[in-house]
């Protein structure tokens, strides 16, 4: 008989199919995994994880909106076990697979879903961005403070107003230019629109430009290079894009995020966990590329903003808790 | 507002047009000649990708504007033998190879460079620099005009005089010449073309390899004059903005022009919402100046401002028996 050895054989696969069932996976929002940025750091935490653990883990890039309902139903369908995913658009999506699916560990980045088996991570932009605020408006020498966020939402209306307490607060008096790349996602990469939003903000006298827009940001650092002027980077650090011209890059530990959930694998709690300041969740990078541009003053300035922003004694305005921002006026 | 800050929003309108202009014009080659091109934007970014491609590897702007030539003629190519050897449905080549160029630019890129679909960062001479036009700083006293020459005309990419060159270039092509009259004619009444002995195809092939070599300038402006290299999805769109130009400029070259730099005024007035609100005292939203554009023409379409005619031949491949 045949039959006996193949039954044998399907079992065996289907075992070695469980064994390799709890693995992590890594779902990369429409930015795309190497985007210099977001997602590009969840990519490094993971495979960092992958190097210090020797573990396998699961991948996809989203393509198109359409995917993403799809793309979670697969991995938790084929027992990817905990699933990861970086941006606030999944949310919507979450809350629906969430419930079905009660044995598999979710986590997202950027947003909160409320679902007893998802953890939800969100950053302190504010506060990072505040530093960054702080070190803008020491180096603007016409007090006039560019920020550029992406599209148009709240999560980057948050860094925006972050950015804009952490430059009034240092320089009561100046000046806050703030533009939106867009309101599609398409505003995420068009660097050559991003050029000109920053030629624009130059052309009224911004000469430090704050770029909280993806794609559309490495054409933003390009445009303050050949202009001279200065920029500051978001999510991970670019400052080495344009060593001299990058003031700072604030950084969300998306990495350490990712690689913390898939150290904890499927025995993850669920829950809210907020990284800012406080826990180096934010920070703004320091290294070889900037050295020259940050003056003792100015990492005096910070550390000092940092301390007071962790024991709360500065209160750094969260947009999206009541979606307004006076103090940029938006 | 005062004049300077009219100046740098005619200048931002300048760079922001060039793109529109050269893909409304290699529209306007394709369309007039009887072969719809929604490709326009497929082959803008495959050109970004392999002129910010080759400008890095050889560390010349030049060879890179020639590979982004070469590319975008490699798919207008594609494109001509679907819809006018194989008769296919010219939307729908179009469109699949606008796909076709959304994913293949970002698979070579990050296959050749390994930085996520984006060619690195280009510097020096591989990248188009600014030109400054003779006598500019000479003539800036001179009032209104000389800031205009210095500001507005002077300072940019050679690629951006070439594309204004084309203009008049154009015209005299499509209304002067023998091969503009029978281009024209075969996107009207291909088979009188026919009749007098003139080959359908070949004139069809040469107006799509035309429009080939206009987007391909259009993308390598992008990654190796306006910015430093390619990024995935670049474009942005600016292909499809160009066909809309292209119905607002009624398929005339002239009309290109002035719909392109209309567009692009838009486009740079969007981005200095504080000068729109101090001329007009009125809280415009952004978005509804963005739109501008798409409302003005489907205006056109909709036959209140003047009329929109498309070449009568236009989308239907020729078939000279039955």
């Amino acid at each position: 008989m045949t039959i006996k050895p193949l039954l044998a054989a399907a079992v065996t696969l289907t075992l070695s199919a469980t064994a390799t069932l709890a693995d992590p996976a890594l779902i990369f929002d429409l930015g795309g995994k190497f985007d210099k940025s977001f997602n590009e750091a969840a990519n490094e935490g993971a495979l960092r994880w992958k190097a210090e653990t020797g573990g396998n883990y699961r991948e996809i890039e989203m393509q198109s909106e359409a995917q993403r309902e799809q793309a979670l139903r697969r991995l938790a369908q084929a027992g990817s076990n905990p699933i990861v995913m970086t941006g606030f658009s999944f949310a919507d999506v979450l809350t629906q697979v969430a419930p079905e699916f009660p044995d598999t560990r979710f986590v997202i980045i950027d947003a909160i879903v409320d679902q007893p088996n998802v953890r939800s991570i969100v950053f302190s932009e504010e506060e990072g961005s505040y530093l960054a605020g702080i070190m803008a408006a020491m180096s603007s020498k016409t007090d006039t403070v560019g920020f550029i966020g992406g599209m148009d939402i709240p999560l980057i209306r948050k860094f925006g107003c972050g950015f804009a307490q952490g430059v009034i607060a240092t320089k009561p008096d100046a000046k806050m230019l703030i533009s939106w790349t867009g309101s599609t996602p398409a505003a995420w990469n068009d660097p050559v629109r991003g050029g000109e939003l920053a030629r624009a903000q130059i052309s009224q006298g911004a000469d430090v430009i704050y770029a909280a827009a993806g794609g559309t940001g490495i054409g933003i650092l390009q445009t303050a290079a050949d202009e001279g002027i200065l920029s500051v980077g978001v999510d991970s650090n670019q400052n080495a894009l344009h060593p001299g011209s990058v003031l700072t890059s604030m950084v969300k530990r998306v990495d350490v995020a990712v690689e913390e959930a898939f150290n904890e694998g499927a025995d993850m709690t669920g829950g809210v966990e907020v990284l800012g300041v406080a826990n180096k969740g934010v920070v703004v990078a320091m290294d070889e590329n900037n050295s020259s541009l940050v003056t003792p003053e100015m990492q005096a300035a910070v550390e000092e903003a940092t301390q007071k922003l962790a024991s709360g004694e500065i209160v750094s305005h969260d947009y999206m808790s009541d979606d307004s921002c006076p103090i940029a006026g938006f | 507002m005062d004049y300077t800050t009219f100046l740098q929003i005619l200048d931002s309108t300048l760079r922001l047009a060039t793109p529109l202009l050269l893909a409304c014009l290699a529209g306007l080659f394709s369309e007039r000649a009887g072969v719809f091109d929604i490709g326009l934007e497929g082959k803008m970014l495959v050109a970004a990708m392999s002129s910010g491609a080759v400008a890095y590897l050889t560390g010349s702007a030049w060879l890179g504007l020639a590979a982004g030539v070469a590319t975008s003629l490699l798919w207008a190519a594609v494109h001509g033998i679907a819809a006018i050897t194989f008769r296919g449905n010219q939307l729908i080549s179009g469109v699949a190879l606008n796909f076709l160029a959304s994913g293949m630019t970002v698979l070579v890129a990050q296959a050749a460079f390994g930085q996520g679909g984006r060619t690195p960062a280009l510097s020096g001479a591989a990248r188009f620099g600014e030109l400054t036009l003779p006598f500019a700083e000479m003539l800036r006293p001179v009032p209104v005009l000389g800031p205009f020459y210095a500001e507005v005309m002077s300072g940019h990419s050679i690629l951006v005089y070439l594309a204004l060159a084309m203009v008049p270039a154009t015209w005299w092509v499509l209304m002067r010449t023998r091969f503009g009259l029978r281009l024209r004619a075969v996107g009207e009444n291909p088979a009188a073309v026919d009749t007098a002995g003139i080959s359908v195809t070949r004139m069809r092939f040469a107006a799509v390899a035309i429009t080939g070599i206009l987007c391909g300038i259009a993308g390598a402006y992008m990654a190796t004059a306006l910015q430093a290299g390619f990024g995935r999805e670049m474009t942005a769109g600016r292909g499809y903005i160009a066909l809309a130009a292209l119905i607002f400029a009624k398929w005339r070259p002239w009309g290109a022009l002035w719909a392109t730099l209309l567009f692009g005024f838009f486009q740079a007035l969007a981005f200095r919402p504080d000068v729109v609100t101090a001329v007009t005292h009125v809280d415009i939203p952004v978005p509804a100046l963005e739109a501008l554009p798409y409302i003005l023409t489907v205006l056109v379409l909709a036959g209140f401002v003047g009329k929109a005619i498309p070449p009568r031949a236009g989308g239907e491949p020729y078939v000279k028996e039955r």
